[in-house]
């Protein structure tokens, strides 16, 4: 009755054998690749860092006037504006500018990365049943594996630095733009679908006048989760070498300096507020039409 | 485009279309012979519609009526391919639309058919005169002629001054003329109108019957139209198909399906119909006799309707009645009590 109290599992020279070939098998996979694959992701590295130049070389008025104005822009609501602009004030009085901008321009480029990838990804899913049932289980991977786990072979194939954390954050942000495109699609009214195919819409013109439009709201809903998502991994992302709010944070917890640990956390809480609030508020103003004001 | 529309028959043949996730294996059931609703029961399929077949001759209205759920929107639905038969052919001016490929079904639905939906189909995001043009958008038509096409309409339908509205702030009845004005500012041979009334108050409603057949008297189209309501069959109709559970079971002029009801569902139909209102004295004439017996008789044109005959009748104070011919000749006669006969549902 051994079996019945102890579970049987492999045999443990089988598993530490396992254990090696894959780990072998991909280190050498690393070894043959690794430089290609760096050489692939290299426009993005470039694309970081002229975000990070841009954000660091204007003057802080500068900065601050532009995010004003996007936020007007988006909300066309004063005490959305307010708030984006006393918060980044606070931030800059509290030392912690240059962190933040090395922060913001990396969400900014992350989530213009997922963007690109998710989008078309959900579209597609939208469309096929059979590619929705092939990727929707990847997407439960990546959202609930810890996020530590997939750094490994983040590091080992990239080694540390900023592409590595961009894509770590990537592979965790991703997941909310695919599902909510697809589901935003796969919502669409199937009379208003059926007109433009009536009218002998093409398929790119049904997606362009129908479809993106109509699951905008959604899609604007799954831009802002990934954006929150994003700035949830600045801290984890800094492990490995991803700088800005997140490497004081890491030395606060290092070190025990509540006051440090406390002002940056604040400080990423205050960016995760405007970039909610304003692209909230766009989804909002953009679906209008949506509002039924019939009288 | 215009002059060319004058050919565009639509011939329907041997049309059937089973819903489920297996219509190929039921197709040879239905053919043969199973029942409706054998095919449900065994083979959890539903049959939509067997074995269609009506000819549309080309710049007539036909009209398609039926209870809820006997397959006219199906039916409808078919012209344009927005559904793919199970069998059969649907032959526009001769081309079979269910063999054409994607392209040349694009081009088809942009050039040569407009649609009304039964739930008007109009895209939220866009205002009206953005929904009006849509058609013409993707025709390719320039842009001032868009704008053009669309304004005329709009306003012949009654909704200058709406453009800017988005279609939920307008009601029922003002969007389901949003469809219509885009529909007719597609200016295709081929209309299908599915329920395109239904939403209306019955002021409008009379309305834009009369825009359809002073728009057939300029330039003939090829109308499919929708209805529950037999009074606007039988006013709009050249020709009127009856279905039930997807079958046609009656088709014909109104005439004729108001006189000699092929069955008990179309006498339900027609009950309710005035029929002083809808019957021509020619077709309830006896042929000419011996001429001088009725040499009292009113005169009056084969397509006078029965209650005005009998009005004229009552006013001459005569009994007989005698139809006329195409010039001016007596062709038959009828007497005030078979008239009075006639309009009395059977
Ligand atoms: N995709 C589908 N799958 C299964 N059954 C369908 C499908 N589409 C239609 N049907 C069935 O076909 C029948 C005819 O439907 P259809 O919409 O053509 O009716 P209709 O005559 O237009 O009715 P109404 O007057 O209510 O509009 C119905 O019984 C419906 O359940
Ligand atoms: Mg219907």
């Amino acid at each position: 009755m051994d079996w019945f109290w102890e579970f049987p599992h492999l045999d443990d020279d089988y598993l530490r054998m396992l254990r090696m070939v894959i780990d072998d098998s991909f280190r050498s996979f690393t070894r043959a690749y690794g430089d290609a694959i760096q050489q692939v992701f290299e426009p993005l590295r470039y694309l970081l860092l002229y975000a990070e130049w841009v954000l660091l070389n204007s003057p802080w008025p500068v900065v601050a006037m532009v995010v004003a104005a996007l936020a007007w822009l988006a909300s066309r609501r004063w005490p959305i504006v307010l708030g984006t602009v006393l918060t980044l004030l606070l931030i800059g009085y509290f030392d912690m500018w240059e962190d933040t901008m090395r922060t913001v321009a990396m969400i900014l480029v992350c989530t213009l990365l997922s963007l690109v990838v998710g989008i078309p990804i959900g579209i597609i899913m939208a469309g096929s049943n059979r590619v929705q049932s092939v990727v929707n289980p990847i997407l439960d991977v990546m959202q609930t594996m810890p996020s530590f786990v997939y750094l490994i072979p983040v590091v080992m194939l990239l080694g540390i630095g900023r592409v590595p954390g961009l894509i770590a954050v990537v592979v965790y942000a991703i997941p909310p733009i695919i599902r909510l495109t697809n589901l935003g699609i796969r919502l669409v009214d199937k009379e208003v679908l059926e007109a433009a195919d009536a009218y002998g819409s093409s398929r790119w013109q049904k997606l362009r006048n129908v479809q993106l439009p109509l699951a905008m709201p959604t899609i604007m809903a799954g831009i802002n989760q990934t954006i929150m998502m994003a700035l949830a991994m600045v801290v984890i992302a800094s492990m490995i070498g991803v700088q800005g709010l997140g490497q004081p944070v890491l030395r606060a917890i290092n070190n025990q300096y509540f006051t440090m640990g406390m002002f940056n956390g604040l400080a990423i809480v205050g960016i995760a507020i405007i970039f909610d609030r304003i692209s909230q508020a766009f989804g909002k103003r953009i679906q209008k039409h949506q509002e039924h004001t019939h009288e | 485009m215009n002059d060319a529309s004058t050919s565009y028959g639509i011939e329907i043949k041997g049309l059937s279309k089973i819903f489920g996730p297996n219509p190929e294996r039921v197709v040879p059931l239905l053919q043969q012979g199973m029942s409706k609703t054998e095919i449900l029961n065994k083979h959890q399929h539903v049959l939509g519609l067997n074995n269609i077949n009506i000819s549309m001759p080309a710049g007539c209205i036909q009209v398609i009526m039926g209870l809820s759920g006997s397959g006219k929107s199906t039916l409808i639905r078919h012209i344009n391919r927005l559904i793919d038969p199970s069998v059969g052919e649907v032959l526009v001016a001769g081309v079979d639309v269910v063999k054409m490929s994607q392209t040349e079904l694009r081009e088809f639905r942009r050039h040569k058919t407009a649609m009304v939906f039964q739930k008007f189909g109009l895209l939220p995001h866009r205002n009206v005169l953005e929904n009006t043009v849509f058609g013409l958008e993707l025709q390719g038509v320039p842009r001032a002629r868009q704008l053009e096409a669309a304004n005329h309409w709009l306003d012949r339908v009654g909704l200058k001054g709406f453009e800017d509205r988005y279609p939920n702030q307008l009601s029922g009845g003002m969007q389901q003329r949003v469809g219509l004005a885009r529909a007719l500012a597609n200016d295709a041979p081929i209309l299908l109108m599915d329920e395109a009334f239904s939403a209306l108050d019955p002021l409008i409603r009379v309305d834009m019957q009369t825009i359809l057949l002073d728009l057939q008297k300029e330039i003939k189209k090829t109308i499919v139209f929708i209805t529950h309501d037999l009074d606007e069959a039988l006013r709009l109709g050249d020709r009127i198909a009856i279905l039930r559970d997807g079958e046609v079971v009656q088709q014909g002029t109104g005439q004729e399906i108001v006189l000699n009801p092929a069955d008990d569902y179309i006498m339900e139909f027609v009950r309710h119909v005035n029929r002083g209102k809808v019957l021509q004295v020619k077709t309830v004439m006896e042929p000419l006799g011996d001429p001088a017996s009725h040499a009292d008789g009113v005169e009056m044109a084969g397509g006078t309707l029965l209650e005005q005959a009998v009005s004229n009748l009552l006013a001459a104070n005569k009994t007989t009645l005698i139809v006329t011919g195409d010039q001016g000749k007596p062709v038959g006669t009828v007497s005030l009590n078979q008239l009075i006969g006639a309009m009395v549902s059977p």
